[in-house]
């Protein structure tokens, strides 16, 4: 069907358009420029060429930070992902309790990030926080300053908390589509629990994940917010991920050279894994 | 008047609409008639301005309106779906095109209270649509594409959703209103019935195509092709493949069932046929003109095997096997007959259709 | 397979209904036939919907029992009453094959797979899809799927009842044909009780055996498509089938003398009509003869619909349609007559018939 046919329809995306370039083409061209030159201050810029780029793909430090980056995103997207999924097959369907749920599930999604990481350091203390006073009581050593493992948990656990009930909410949405007449003859088939998930709800809960999937992986890959405000990327390196390390050479250690290569490298991993999870899962979609 | 004048329209790659020519005379009610996917819904959104065409033009009065948006035309649009303000009243919702247009609220009024009439709406003015039934939700719409005075009123389909007692009243009513409006309008359905019932002109289309254009009565009567014919035909004519020899239609067919030698069966040409050349032809036959009884003193008959009958309440379809041919006769009342009976059956060979290796109808066809 | 027996059957949606009216079903007291094909055909609201959710136990009744072979299922789920249902809108498991789709309930079931094999094959067969069988099932038009739909309540040999809720709605009229008439066919091949749900009077007269009519909470009447069309027991059911409906006029009756208008007719037996009740005549449009003699008709206005013409026009001050040949000639100065066989008389709505 073709769609209605009006010129005027390109001046109401004018503005949208100038924001954008504004905000993302022109500082993205300073980064491109900072990336292939030298700078000692005094506004001197020497042309590096590829140098800078080389020198990031060289350094252990650059790989064990993307190493970082795709073990979290991997961590939470297992856990949200069956979570969230969970999560909504067990939401009620009618009634009052609906919008109750709605709203408590929505809840986590406006706090924003660097307040979550304070309020997961209260909640963790052991003197005033309920968990780091009863994780205490029992005699578990729980620190997450000093313990990798335990930073790890930290960083995973306020992910989770916070953006699991957005997992949740799509696939809710994907859930109260599917009519009633599908869960009606499921039952008439004499089909399991199970096999209405695999059959009925997962197929029709496929779009909505794939987009809840994107939405998850991309905002994972570029987390920074949590490890800054409770671990500052320690103990030593164990949650430097890449934008962490990022800032801490470009504003830390003033190295603009080096860091506008790497945040360059890193936008295209993100490009590219965002591009390759979407024709895969695209693709599965038609040949089904 | 409404003019297209060799419109097209291709989206990528794919003709949606063959290169068309049409004319529409103000005051006159068109139905577009054709299955699903015909090109009937691209061709209303052409008419409106919905859709720029590929290539051609349309005209209104004379006048070239190709380029103008559907904003800046005077049109209205029914479609399948009731749509309606679900947040004003009846009365709002027929006024809405009025106040849009910016007139005094005492005409408005005045308009409003007419068209209810018309409609048979006015006891519901105060309603709410949804709480209305589907018949009177179609009919609230309806009103609000006549209130407007538009200049072109396209109707995709506005019967479809309503249940067939409903749709029945309406179609009878529909052409009155039509009338006593001035408009031209353009009414889309799949349903040959439907075409017949609202009278007027009748455009068939087959995949993308116009393929006939003229009074529906007589693009029934006189299909310019096979093409047409099957279009404008539910149930679904009767056609067969022959041989002209002379004074007979040769058919070669496996009598009743399908089993055994296939068997040489003559039909006398009749009178309105004489003139065609020998040669193949395909013969079409509606199905009103197959009868379990003798339409006239010596019809010709056929051996035929008995399958399913349909029956429609004042009418009957009775399916049966020519051969492997799947035809279908229509009696009139209840007439439920057993699967699987060797029957007899007459041929109203008067209104024989013969159409050529190229599908066009061959001489004059009987009224 | 199974006789489905309908005890004094009521529903109302309400908690406490006191009036007739509050009940979206008035009392329901039959018994259908084991392997019979039932269609309840009404306008929406009419109850018919309620009556099959009450058969297939979405819907608990407020009073009365429901029997299946004589056991009372009133109190059972849907999966206990073994019953199969094809819906509105077509019904498959997408990303499952055809194949694996009509197999779907018997391996549920736990059926042995050879088993599943042969039976999956027949339906195939019967169905006309053994050329599809290994395609995923979203590929499919909508007539294909709700063949499936259909295919996964034939398959299973414990079904009590196959029912059908509007199947056809989604399908392209000119497939309507040739599923409608398939439909009848599987019903002669299968032996199932069928219960089909529909406001489309060719739907319910071509598929049922029996055709139940539903008006406003009540059954008017269950009888055979000819039944219907020539003795409507009610004047909805006149009404309602066949296009146009019956013509129905409001009438004197003495003996066996009915005045229309100026006119009187001898109906041949004195039909009983009791104090304060209304009288009426019904005739159907293709009972009318339109001539020289009889009554004087002002004709207002001949539809030719091709096959047909339908006369409109206006006989004793009220609208009536007549149904003409094609060829007809109408005269000039026309009158009708009545043919005997297909008056009927209604007292309050009611038919009363010769043997009352």
């Amino acid at each position: 069907m073709g769609k209605t046919w009006n010129n005027k329809a390109w001046f109401m995306v004018l503005p949208a358009f100038i924001v954008v370039a504004l905000s993302a083409i022109i500082p993205m061209m300073t980064v491109v420029n900072y990336s292939v030159q030298d700078t000692f201050g005094n506004n001197e810029f020497f042309w590096a060429g590829t140098d800078w780029f080389k020198e990031v793909l060289a350094s252990e430090r650059f790989w064990g930070a993307l190493g970082r980056n795709f073990a979290f995103s991997v961590i939470i997207l297992l856990i949200e992902i069956p979570l969230g999924v969970f999560i909504a097959l067990n939401m009620p369907r009618k009634g009052w309790t609906v919008s109750l749920c709605l709203v408590v599930m929505a809840m986590p999604l406006l706090i924003p990030w660097n307040v979550v990481g304070t309020i997961f350091l209260l909640i963790l203390r052991t003197d005033i926080g309920l968990v780091g006073y009863a994780i205490d009581s029992l005699g578990i050593p729980f620190r997450y300053v000093g313990n990798p493992r335990d930073a790890w948990i930290t960083v995973v656990a306020m992910d989770v908390w916070h953006w699991t009930s957005l997992v949740a909410l799509l696939a809710y949405a994907g859930l109260v589509s599917i009519p009633d007449a599908y869960y009606q003859a499921a039952r008439i088939d004499g089909a399991s629990r199970f096999s209405v998930f695999r059959y009925i709800q997962l197929p029709k809960m496929k779009r909505v994940l794939l987009i809840a999937f994107l939405l998850r992986f991309m905002d994972s890959f570029m987390i920074y917010t949590e490890p800054f405000v409770a671990t500052g990327g320690g103990p030593g390196t164990s949650t430097t991920f890449l934008s962490v390390d990022l800032v801490k050479i470009a504003v830390g250690q003033f190295d603009l050279g080096p860091a506008a290569a790497m945040s360059i490298i890193y936008f295209l991993i993100i490009l590219l894994l965002s591009w390759i999870f979407y024709t895969v899962m695209t693709r599965n979609d038609e040949n089904a | 008047m409404l003019e297209l004048v060799n419109v097209s329209k291709v989206v990528g790659g794919q003709t949606h609409i063959h290169p068309t020519n049409l004319t529409l005379e103000r005051g006159s009610l068109n139905v577009l008639l054709g299955p699903t996917l015909a090109g009937k819904t691209s061709l209303l959104r052409l008419m409106a301005g919905l859709d720029k065409p590929t290539t051609g033009e349309v005209r209104f009065d004379g006048k070239d309106v190709t380029g103008v948006p559907v904003q800046q035309r005077n049109v209205a649009m029914v479609y399948q779906q009731f749509i309606n303000y679900p947040s004003m009243t009846v009365y709002a919702n027929i006024a809405s095109p009025l106040r849009v247009s910016g007139a005094n609220s005492a005409d408005i009024d005045r308009e409003v209270r007419k068209v209810a009439e018309l409609m048979r709406l006015t006891p519901y003015l105060d309603r709410l649509p949804l709480s209305l039934s589907g018949g009177q939700q179609q009919r609230t719409a309806l009103a609000r594409a006549i209130v407007k005075k538009a200049s072109l009123v396209l109707l995709d389909e506005p019967l479809a959703n309503l249940d067939y007692k409903l749709r029945e009243e309406m179609r009878e009513e529909l052409p009155k209103i039509f009338a006593a409006s001035g408009s031209i309008f353009v009414y889309a359905t799949t349903e040959p019935s439907e075409a017949l019932l609202l009278g007027g002109n009748t455009a068939t289309m087959h995949e993308g195509r116009v393929s006939q254009f003229g009074k529906t009565v007589a693009v029934y009567r006189n299909p310019r092709d096979l093409v047409t014919a099957r279009t404008f035909s539910d149930p679904p004519i009767n056609t067969h493949s022959a041989v002209k020899e002379g004074k007979h239609f040769v058919l070669l067919e496996k009598e009743a069932g399908g089993k055994g030698k296939p068997v040489k069966i003559t039909l006398a040409v009749p009178a309105h046929l004489a003139g065609i050349a020998d040669g193949p032809v395909t013969l079409g036959l509606q199905p009103h003109h197959l009868s379990l009884d003798e339409p006239y003193a010596k019809a010709p008959s056929l051996k035929v095997k008995t399958q399913v009958s349909e029956i429609a309440g004042s009418e009957s379809f009775v399916h049966v096997l020519f051969g492997d041919k799947r035809w279908v006769m229509l009696e009139h009342g209840v007439r439920n007959i057993d699967p699987g009976l060797d029957i007899d059956i007459y041929l109203d060979t008067r209104h024989l259709m013969a159409f050529g290796p190229d599908g066009m109808a061959l001489a004059g066809q009987a009224g | 397979m199974a006789r489905i027996n309908l005890d004094h059957i009521r529903h109302a949606y309400g908690i406490r209904p006191s009036a007739p009216h509050d009940y979206a079903l008035r009392e329901v007291h039959h018994e259908w036939a084991d392997g019979g094909a039932y269609a309840l055909l009404g306008p929406s609201g009419c109850g018919k919907t309620t009556l099959l959710n009450i058969i297939s136990g979405l819907v608990r009744p407020s009073e009365g029992h429901i029997l299946f072979d004589g056991k009372d299922v009133t109190h059972l789920s849907t999966e206990e009453r073994n019953i199969a249902q094809v819906f509105q809108f077509p019904v498959v498991y997408d990303t499952m094959t055809v194949y694996d789709n009509l197999a779907f309930p018997l391996r549920n079931r736990k059926v042995p797979e050879d088993l599943v094999a042969t039976r999956v094959k027949h339906i195939l067969e019967m169905l006309e899809l053994t050329d599809r069988a290994d395609k995923k099932a979203r590929g499919l038009t909508a007539d294909q799927k709700q063949k499936i739909s259909l295919g996964r309540g034939l398959v299973r040999s414990d079904v009590n009842a196959i029912l059908f809720d509007e199947p056809l709605t989604v399908i392209d009229p000119h497939l309507k044909w040739v599923l409608r008439s398939q439909l009848k066919q599987l019903h002669r091949q299968s032996n199932y009780t069928m219960v089909y749900v529909t406001h489309d009077q060719t739907e319910a007269l071509t598929f049922a055996d029996k055709v139940v009519v539903m008006y406003d909470g009540q059954i008017v009447q269950i009888g055979t498509p000819a039944e219907l069309f020539e003795k409507p027991k009610h004047t909805f059911v006149g009404y309602f089938i066949g296009s146009p409906g019956m013509n129905v006029f409001p009438v004197d009756v003495e003996g066996r003398k009915v005045r229309i208008g100026d006119a009187t007719l001898d109906v041949g037996f004195a039909p009983k009509i009791g104090a304060g009740q209304k009288a009426e005549l019904g005739i159907r449009p293709e009972f009318m003869d339109i001539g020289r003699k009889g009554m004087p008709l002002s004709i207002r206005k001949v539809e030719d619909i091709g096959r047909q013409k339908i006369v409109r026009a206006e006989l004793a001050g009220q609208a009536v349609s007549i149904v003409v040949k094609e060829g007809a000639d109408i005269p000039a100065d026309p009158h009708v007559t009545f043919r005997d066989e297909g008056i009927n008389i209604y007292a309050d709505s009611w038919r009363v018939g010769r043997e009352a």
